[in-house]
């Protein structure tokens, strides 16, 4: 079937991929991330490292208040850390900017007041890093690519969760970013639909190998869309494993080999309760 | 993993669709007189024609042209002083004045809000302002304004912005700060900041909010101008529309008064229902963000 001959594919070129170890593209080096609530000062990590390869796809998974999310954000640069360092290509980061693109969960990400085609242009447009014909054709590829090409004079509000999500990501692939920043870009989406855009995101993926970095408290999708898995741990973030997660796609969701990458992942996860339940 | 007990187990079933031809037509057209009274405008103007059956048919049945005159009546006199009165001028006056007043008190709210947005003392100064003098209605004002600027333009000026001022403020910072967080971090992502930050994502994301307030704002500005004007009407020799009412009411000229008032509400129909109305066709309805 489709799924599984896309797998195949994607088995092949990783194979090409991880023949040569590619450059670091990301580092994360010490991170303690803090942010203020009215009545708190919460520590989202602390002393997080990790290194982010070219072509990766990075999976950063925790349970829900690891501060994964705070995390993709400080990357994003929307955030400052209190403790260490993030560079990328070895520039520290300090402000947000259009090498480092991201797709929210929201649908309010897409700016209702204007077409597929011209949300697309917008970020080309304003940050000056594509002009006129040469932008327009970028953004009509981009959404060719996510199958969109027909909507592309629709309004946002027309259309449904899984194709808003869609223009989003056409929209952060159209800018060629550096690395594309997910947060949890299809928890918003029903089952079916998210099984569909893991896909096709994997799909893009085997055209253009693009560096991303994707949130996610789900382990199969973890598994699923990953290639390196970082596991936090939760209350303050801290790294407790970065696994390998190449070669699985929906096809290989009953081979013994996922089962077990799951159930280690899970054990790293709940390792805490399950020492709970093991004392009582 | 523990198997769940399964409750009362039935037999499964597999069918072949059932022949939906039977239906007859899935899509039919709507008849004349459904699609008619389907339409919001016919609807409505099927509703002022008989508000103006009623009205005639009562003065006709009170005869006193002095307190009541006939539809009819109203409209010939309002056709009258269009063509060869004094209405045009005193309409043409009165809506000078607005459009100063509107304007200034439009250039005002920018300059507050863009405070209010930028600092937390602009916008404790903000809300602060509007608490006290949103309350207060407009017309209030007119005493002490006659006392600063005298009879004349600058006073009608001086309520007018008054009325639009604090309105068009209130909803355009409520509309900034109900712009979606993601929106905003897009924006930012963008590499966007400063004055085309708001242009380019608050301004549109708030436009729903903005129009509103617009639209508030022309309601008690006109309001607010009309009143003001029946109490005094003249700056040199032209009045505006009230200064008309008021001049008719002393002559005891009933239909011209209310010729004076359908020329009021005509104008607020007008800027309400075609140009509101067609600004939102085009920005907010269109965009989805309202329906």
């Amino acid at each position: 079937m489709l799924m599984t001959e896309a797998r195949t594919h994607r088995a092949e070129s990783q194979g090409t991929v991880e023949a040569t170890p590619l450059p670091v593209l990301l580092q994360v080096k010490g991170v303690t991330l803090q942010y203020k609530t009215p009545q708190h000062l919460v520590t989202a990590t602390y002393r997080v490292d990790f290194d982010v390869h070219e072509a990766d796809r990075f999976v950063i998974l925790g349970p829900s208040g690891c501060g994964k999310s705070t995390l993709l954000k400080a990357v994003g640069g929307f955030m400052n850390p209190v403790e260490g360092s993030i560079r990328i290509r070895g520039r520290e980061i300090s402000a947000p900017g259009p090498d480092r693109m991201m797709v929210f969960q929201e649908f309010e990400q897409l700016m209702p007041w204007k077409t597929v085609l011209q949300n697309v242009l917008f970020p080309m447009k304003v940050s000056g890093r594509f002009k006129g014909t040469d932008a327009r054709e970028r953004a009509l590829s981009a959404l060719a690519k996510v199958n969109l090409s027909k909507f592309a004079d629709v309004y946002p509000h027309m259309l449904s969760g899984g194709m808003k999500m869609r223009v989003a990501i056409a929209r952060a692939m159209a800018m060629e970013p550096d690395i594309l920043l997910m947060d949890e870009p299809f928890a918003a989406l029903d089952a079916l639909t998210r099984r569909k855009m893991q896909e096709e995101l994997l799909g893009l993926w085997d055209q253009l190998h693009f560096t991303v970095m994707f949130v996610t408290h789900s382990i199969e999708e973890a598994i699923l869309v990953g290639s390196r898995i970082l596991v936090l741990s939760p209350h303050p973030g801290r790294v407790r494993a970065e696994l390998n997660s190449t070669g699985f796609g929906h096809g290989s969701v009953d081979h013994p080999d996922f089962g077990r990458l799951s159930r280690r992942i899970h054990d790293f996860l709940f390792e805490d309760e399950l020492a709970v339940e093991a004392r009582s | 993993m523990a198997t769940h007990a399964a409750p009362g187990l039935r037999p499964e079933y597999e069918r072949q669709l059932t022949d939906a031809s039977d239906v007859g037509e899935v899509q039919r057209p709507l008849s004349l007189s459904e699609r008619l009274w389907g339409s919001t405008p016919f609807r409505r103007f099927v509703m002022l024609v008989v508000l103006a059956v009623v009205w005639e048919c009562y003065a006709r049945f009170l005869s006193n042209p002095l307190l009541f005159p006939t539809f009819s009546e109203t409209l010939a006199t309002f056709w009258r002083d269009l063509v060869d009165g004094p209405l045009i001028s005193r309409t043409f006056t009165s809506l000078q004045v607005l459009v100063l007043g509107y304007g200034a008190g439009l250039a005002l709210a920018a300059v507050f809000t863009t405070l209010a947005v930028s600092s937390r003392i602009g916008t404790d100064l903000l809300s602060t302002l509007t608490a006290m003098f949103n309350p207060l209605p407009a017309i209030a004002l007119l005493p002490l304004a006659l006392i600063w600027f005298g009879l004349g333009i600058p006073s009608l000026v001086f309520v007018i912005i008054h009325s639009v001022l604090w309105a068009v403020s209130l909803n355009t910072h409520s509309g900034f700060r109900s712009v979606p967080e993601t929106l905003r971090m897009s924006g930012r992502n963008y590499g966007l900041s400063g004055v085309r930050y708001v242009m380019l994502i608050l301004i549109p994301a708030a436009f729903p909010a903005i129009l509103a307030g617009l639209k508030i704002g022309w309601a008690f500005a006109w309001r607010t101008l009309i009143a003001a004007e029946l109490v005094f009407g003249v700056s040199s020799r032209s009045g505006g529309l009230g200064w008309y009412i008021f001049e008719a009411r002393a002559e005891l000229l009933t239909a011209q008064v209310f010729a004076g008032l359908l020329t009021v509400i005509l104008i607020g129909l007008f800027v309400e229902s075609v140009i509101f109305r067609a600004i939102e066709a085009r920005t907010v309805q269109r965009w989805g963000m309202q329906r």
